[in-house]
């Protein structure tokens, strides 16, 4: 292993409208960075142009990180590999019935496409009960006929799906190795390998994903890893997984479904790093982007991390990952004045394109990102200039569409955008965070995104947050996060016991098996490792309950007593409801094991040599910005100039290339020793 | 005082958030799957003086959207007249009594008084379905009581709480009378710490942005709501809009029950003229008026997504003609298949008169039943009783937005069904098929989504079927000259015996043996518009994907796909011209 010390490292993170690159070169203490538009057709060029653009020297480089969104894109726009499923006799359309829901509440329409369409999902006969008993034995014959058949019908993947797996896995090993003998490929997902839960819809699902984006991330990577060797780059690319951690591109396609979500997740690992240095290691992060707003919980520098997350409607992906929500409005939300007279913000998106009015693309309807340029709070100069349109239009179009119905000028109607979102925004992250079972006012905001430290303070005097940090580079977060990810591997073992008949030994033979799995995973790894952490955790719930409560352990050995008592104090903390007339049952034992690379330095991420002395000799100007509590003649400053360490009040904006961060008349901010801003909600002396 | 319109947002946001942040606390802490997983709850404010909804969580059952305004105001009347114990701070009410506002005896509600400088300032109040309240049957859908004593325990309005403390008497009387009773405490802990969080939460935004101004806003939100279905309202052509739908039988006496509903506008308003509507039954396929309110109103919501959860939004629609019907049935009737079934069927009731009147809205009829299956027995190797649900999803109505969904929820409900590997790990069954139900969805320009077709056999000991559906003698209307979705079908077989209820959807107590099995084939959706003109490689696409054989391909579109999977376009158009001209003859 490890023969990669870390000295010079490039984070990509391809998004969906811009690939992003930062390089660090920590023996020189430089950084480089490069932001380029995407390349959706092949993301691989967009990857190159961030390298060219950036001027690196890819023989030199020692490792290279890479977040995509290859597979994700694949799933959510349904271009899909060809991929064929076999399963029990009686079961073909499980993939197809889902759960038995609808979309939305309300509202008798919607459509469901199944990832895999039903000439392509074939049945054998074989029956295996809940207890692992077979009461159908397999029918190999039919497992190679139908096997010959989903060759024939173009298949490049095929995925094996069998009734109560979990508890017996033997009929799909079996199938599995018929296959193996005539499929052309190695893209054969077995269900229980992915995913060893019951629940059928999902884990197949689950199954059903990674095999259709396995030959698409394949392909990726070998073009990728090609075009890169062409240009020097001799060493094994990581790429990032869902779950926050790295894993070498010759592995990562075995369990392709991993990496599907893996951008927002590698924001939430740029926080947990950034959060760490600063001293702030519980966060809400807060992702603002044009069409959408992400929002993350990170609690003692540990992200939350969900094996239940449904990427959207009746799409659930039951592998670990970053619990990442996204909860609506983005900078391109439409506002509009409904039926009843009254004012609503999204959840319509003008989206990139035309986008909002002010990116003079054709966008005709007023957006959250218009109502921040008449209220000053973008830059003028810089938004309503482009393709023709003018300040005075974005005005008409306030006016005309929101003011006179409502009987406020433009800029009432701008600044009533920006409040009605951020009290929605604000109601969804207490949603989410309630729902982890956390208060906001534990946490302080992360902000990035373009937009996130524009609304951060807002939000955070709404929700009783008392501190708002934004790193140094919000706008290429997702590629910082690519630069200081671990290696993880997250392992869930079902138990199902309660907790009275539950030994000891049993959960820590689990536990055992766990560590001494990730440790093997990790160690095939080629990069330089730091320490070995692992984390144990056990989901319960009170028998006969559904869902379930996530309880920390300090680590593997712990006794079914003391289980019981962190289980009532997290429940009662969580719910504030005692029972103790109902037993408790472990369902889950939870064992991560993190390859923690060497510490980064981050505060390079802002030249140090372009920073001014003072924070007079950072102001590039003033402008009039029209705050809640008023109008103020706003100083402005350039981010890049900005002392290291300074302290100023509110008002005052700091601008930089891919942000704008506001400050409020009542808050203050300060400059932290990592390039970091920390705004105090009502901190102005 | 006046409100500027940004204000009136944010509480209206507010009030909305206290809503959904009980709903979140209700469902992590419940026990009952069908609270916690099915989401069979509800929780809102109610106004202090006639309960009138103020706001509501967004993600409650729909049926629950207008039953417990009526509730909280029988309460309040009570209470005024002396009937039930008055309020003090910190006590919750409990209360199923149908015929009080409610729907089933198993939707139980709880009712809070919110007080605010020691004064009454409005209700806090919740529902969630508890798995049992006692009566004839586990889980109490009986599919042939005659009266609503055998359908469980009936609770009139009583203080279960008294100053925050549970009345541990009350209780042991609920407790007696109930199965499974050990994990209600669970339920009602949930169900009462859901109020109180809704408390806390209220008194922070009474406390943000003053009494006055607050319910000043709630005023005005619901003059708006008002004024923004009125508005809705108005693009409603003019009626009158008929329509009748079917409900199979009451599960007692076999005849078919018609809901007969006429649409007018009156002035601003809707009218919804039941007259006309079969008498109350015998058996428990009655509504109460609670529950036919709330149909009505939750079939418009379905119409009209927009428009938001409130008293306001109601006032406009109004309700006539139920007196003396099945749909107000009073004091005994059984009533255990209002919420599930007669709801459903009074929805669909509602969207067969509005379809042409709003073709881009309103879709052809879905499935419409709850599909409920209930197997009770005991089983051997575990040495214990069970009780299994299977509640079922089928085909929603083709609609101007496309084909309907396959395997859809209740229109009344928005809950999961179970995974087959937790039923078996649960109870003695084997599924033998869990199916997509081919050519089940009703042929139309958007055909109807497909239902669902299982088979489960019963492996071991001894067990009783019940079945409360609907839809099995008539399939949901198709829409726009779109053809009926098929009707859901039920049997038995006892060995390779096969049998079929008389009541063909309902029947109760159905005598198992190892072995023996039950199928059940859900309805499909309706239909929408002419199936001639529905895109023939469309109709080649569902052949292709076996949803459809290429027999019904012709027989019901009019479309010629050849027995090698192509679609041959030009004997198409023959055909159809053909079948075109044969049908204006």
């Amino acid at each position: 292993m490890a023969d990669n010390q870390s000295g010079m490292v490039a984070g990509i993170d391809v998004g969906g409208t811009f690939t992003d690159l930062v390089e660090l070169d920590q023996s020189e203490g430089t950084v480089r960075m490069s932001k380029v538009p995407s390349t959706p057709d092949n993301q691989a060029y967009g990857v190159l142009d961030a390298l060219n653009m950036a001027e690196c020297d890819l023989a030199a480089l020692d490792l290279i990180v890479h977040g995509t969104t290859t597979t994700t894109n694949a799933v959510l726009e349904r271009k899909l590999s060809r991929t064929g499923l076999i399963t029990t006799q009686g079961f073909r359309d499980v993939l197809e019935l889902g759960r038995r829901t609808r979309p939305q509440p309300y509202g008798m329409t919607g459509q469901f496409t199944p990832i895999i369409p039903r000439n392509l999902r074939l049945e054998v006969p074989e029956r295996i009960d809940a207890s692992g008993v077979v009461v159908v034995p397999l029918d190999e014959a039919a497992v190679l006929a139908a096997g010959q058949a989903l060759i024939e019908a173009g298949c490049e993947a095929v995925v094996v799906h069998f009734l109560h797996a979990y508890a017996n896995p033997g009929h799909e090993r079996r199938a599995g190795e018929l296959l193996s003998r005539i499929w052309p490929n190695d893209h054969i997902t077995l269900g229980h390998a992915i995913l060893s839960e019951s629940r059928e819809f999902e884990r197949g699902v689950t199954a059903a994903v990674n095999a259709s984006v396995q030959p698409i991330l394949a392909r990726y990577l070998r073009r990728l890893s090609a075009e890169l060797a062409k240009d020097g780059y001799g060493r094994d690319v990581l790429v990032m997984n869902g779950n926050g951690g790295m894993v070498s591109a010759r592995k990562v396609t075995a369990e392709a479904a991993k990496t599907v979500m893996s951008g927002p997740a590698s924001g939430v690992m740029a926080a947990v790093y950034t959060g760490r240095l600063a001293g702030m290691p519980e966060l809400i992060t807060y992702d603002m982007g044009g069409t959408s707003t992400d929002v993350a919980l990170i609690r003692g520098a540990e992200p939350a991390v969900s094996n239940e997350i449904e990427i959207e409607y009746a799409m659930p992906i039951h592998v670990p990952m970053v619990d990442v929500r996204t909860v609506g409005a983005g900078g391109g939300s439409i506002a509009r004045v409904n039926a009843a007279g009254l004012l609503e913000v999204g959840p319509e998106s003008a989206g990139a394109d035309p986008g909002p009015i002010c990116y003079g693309r054709g966008g005709t309807r007023p957006t959250i990102s218009d109502a921040n340029l008449l209220l000053g709070r973008l830059d003028p100069c810089k938004l309503a200039v482009k393709g023709g349109v003018a300040m005075v239009d974005v005005e008409q179009v306030f006016l005309d569409t929101l003011g006179t119905p409502l009987g406020l000028s433009a800029v009432e109607a701008a600044e009533a955008v920006i409040r009605i979102a951020n009290t929605k925004m604000a109601g969804a992250i207490r949603m989410v965070s309630l729902s982890l079972g956390a208060d906001p006012r534990d946490f302080a905001l992360f902000a990035f995104g373009g937009a996130g430290p524009l609304h951060a303070a807002a939000l955070a005097r709404e929700l009783g947050v008392p501190h708002v940090l934004v790193p140094a580079r919000p706008g290429i977060t997702n590629a910082i996060g690519c630069v200081v990810a671990d290696l993880r591997h997250d392992f869930v073992n079902t138990i199902n016991t309660p907790l009275d008949v539950l030994e000891n030994s049993a959960l820590q033979d689990v536990f055992a098996q766990q560590a001494k799995e990730g440790e093997r995973l990790i160690s095939a790894e080629p990069v330089a490792i730091n320490e070995l952490r692992k984390l144990y955790s056990v989901d319960m719930q009170f028998t006969g309950q559904t869902h379930i409560l996530r309880v920390d352990l300090e680590g593997p050995e712990v006794d079914m007593a003391t289980l019981q008592q962190l289980f009532e104090a997290a429940y009662y903390k969580r719910f504030r409801v005692e029972l103790p007339e109902i037993r408790a049952n472990v369902v889950n034992a939870n064992c991560s094991v993190i390859g923690v690379r060497e510490a980064l330095d981050l505060s390079a991420l802002i030249d140090p040599a372009g920073r001014k002395d003072t924070l007079r000799a950072a102001q590039t100007g003033t402008r009039e910005v029209r705050f809640e509590s008023g109008t103020f003649d706003t100083p402005i400053y350039w981010r890049d100039h900005l002392p290291l360490t300074f302290t100023l009040n509110g008002p005052a904006i700091i601008e930089q290339m891919d942000s704008t961060v506001l400050i409020e008349p009542d808050d203050s901010a300060t400059g932290d020793a990592h390039g970091n801003i920390v705004i105090t909600i009502g901190g102005a002396a | 005082m006046s409100l500027d319109p940004i204000t009136l947002s944010v509480i209206q946001a507010g009030l909305q958030q206290v809503c959904d942040e009980m709903d979140l606390a209700f469902s992590r802490t419940a026990f009952s799957p069908v609270i916690a997983e099915a989401n069979d709850r509800s929780d809102g404010i109610y106004d202090a003086a006639d309960g009138a909804l103020i706001a509501q969580g967004a993600g409650g059952l729909p049926v629950f959207v207008g039953t417990m305004q009526y509730s909280t105001r029988t309460l309040i009347g009570m209470i005024s007249s002396g009937q039930v114990a008055a309020p003090q701070p910190g006590d919750i009410y409990i209360v199923n009594d149908p015929y009080l506002g409610g729907t089933h005896l198993m939707d139980v509600r709880f009712a809070r008084p919110y007080y605010r400088n020691g004064a009454l300032w409005c209700w806090l109040s919740n529902t969630g379905h508890w798995p049992d309240t006692g009566g004839a049957v586990p889980g109490g859908f009986s599919a042939s009581a005659t009266a609503v004593e055998q359908e469980g325990l009936r609770l009139p309005p009583v203080r279960l709480f008294k100053e925050g403390v549970l009345d541990t008497e009350i209780y042991s009387i609920i407790c007696s009378n109930i199965r499974v009773a050990d994990q209600r405490i669970g339920d009602v802990k949930a169900q009462a710490a859901a109020l109180e969080l809704g408390a806390e939460r209220l008194d922070l935004l009474l406390d943000r942005y003053g009494d006055n101004t607050v319910r000043a806003a709630i005023a005005e939100l619901k003059r708006r709501a008002a004024q923004q279905m009125r508005s809705f309202i108005g693009d409603i052509p003019a009626g009158p809009h008929n329509a009748t739908a079917w409900v199979d039988s009451d599960g007692v006496v076999n005849e078919p029950l018609a809901i007969r509903l006429q649409v007018t506008h009156d002035g601003g308003d809707l009218v919804f003229d039941f007259t006309g509507t079969s008498p109350p039954c015998k058996g428990p396929m009655n509504s109460v008026r609670a529950t036919t309110l709330s149909s009505v109103y939750l079939a418009m919501r379905h119409i009209f997504p927009e428009v938001p959860i409130s008293a306001g939004a109601f006032e406009p629609l109004h309700v006539i003609g139920i007196e003396g019907t099945f749909l107000d049935a009073q004091y005994p009737r059984p009533v255990s298949g209002c919420a599930a079934e007669v709801s459903q069927r009074i929805a669909e009731a509602v969207f067969a008169a509005l379809v042409g009147a709003l073709p881009d809205r309103v879709t052809a009829a879905p499935a419409g039943t709850s599909g409920n299956f209930a197997l009770g027995g005991h089983d051997p190797e575990r040495g214990r009783d069970f009780v299994m649900y299977q509640l079922s999803g089928g085909g929603y109505g083709g609609s101007a937005d496309g084909d309907g969904l396959s395997n859809g929820c209740s229109t009344i409900g928005i809950s999961k069904a179970p995974p087959v590997e937790i039923m078996e790990q649960a109870f003695p069954v084997l599924y033998r098929r869990y199916a997509l139900r081919e050519g089940s969805g009703g042929a139309g320009a958007m055909r109807g989504g497909f239902g669902l077709e299982y088979e489960v056999e019963l492996r071991r000991g001894r067990a009783q079927a019940s079945f409360v559906m609907d839809h099995g003698r008539f399939g949901p209307q198709g829409a726009l000259g779109g053809a009926d979705g098929a009707p859901n079908e039920v049997t038995v077989w006892h060995s390779d015996q096969p049998y079929t209820p008389e009541h063909l959807s309902k029947e109760q107590d159905i005598p198992l043996s190892p072995g023996d099995r039950v199928r059940v084939k859900t309805p499909g959706g309706g239909g929408y518009g002419d199936p001639f003109t529905r895109v023939p490689e469309a109709v080649a696409h569902d052949v292709a994907l076996e949803r459809y054989t290429s027999d019904q391909a012709r027989d019901f579109f009019g479309v010629v796909v050849t027995a090698a999977g192509e679609l041959n376009i030009a004997e198409t158009e023959i055909l159809r011209s053909k079948l075109g001209a044969a049908r204006s003859d």
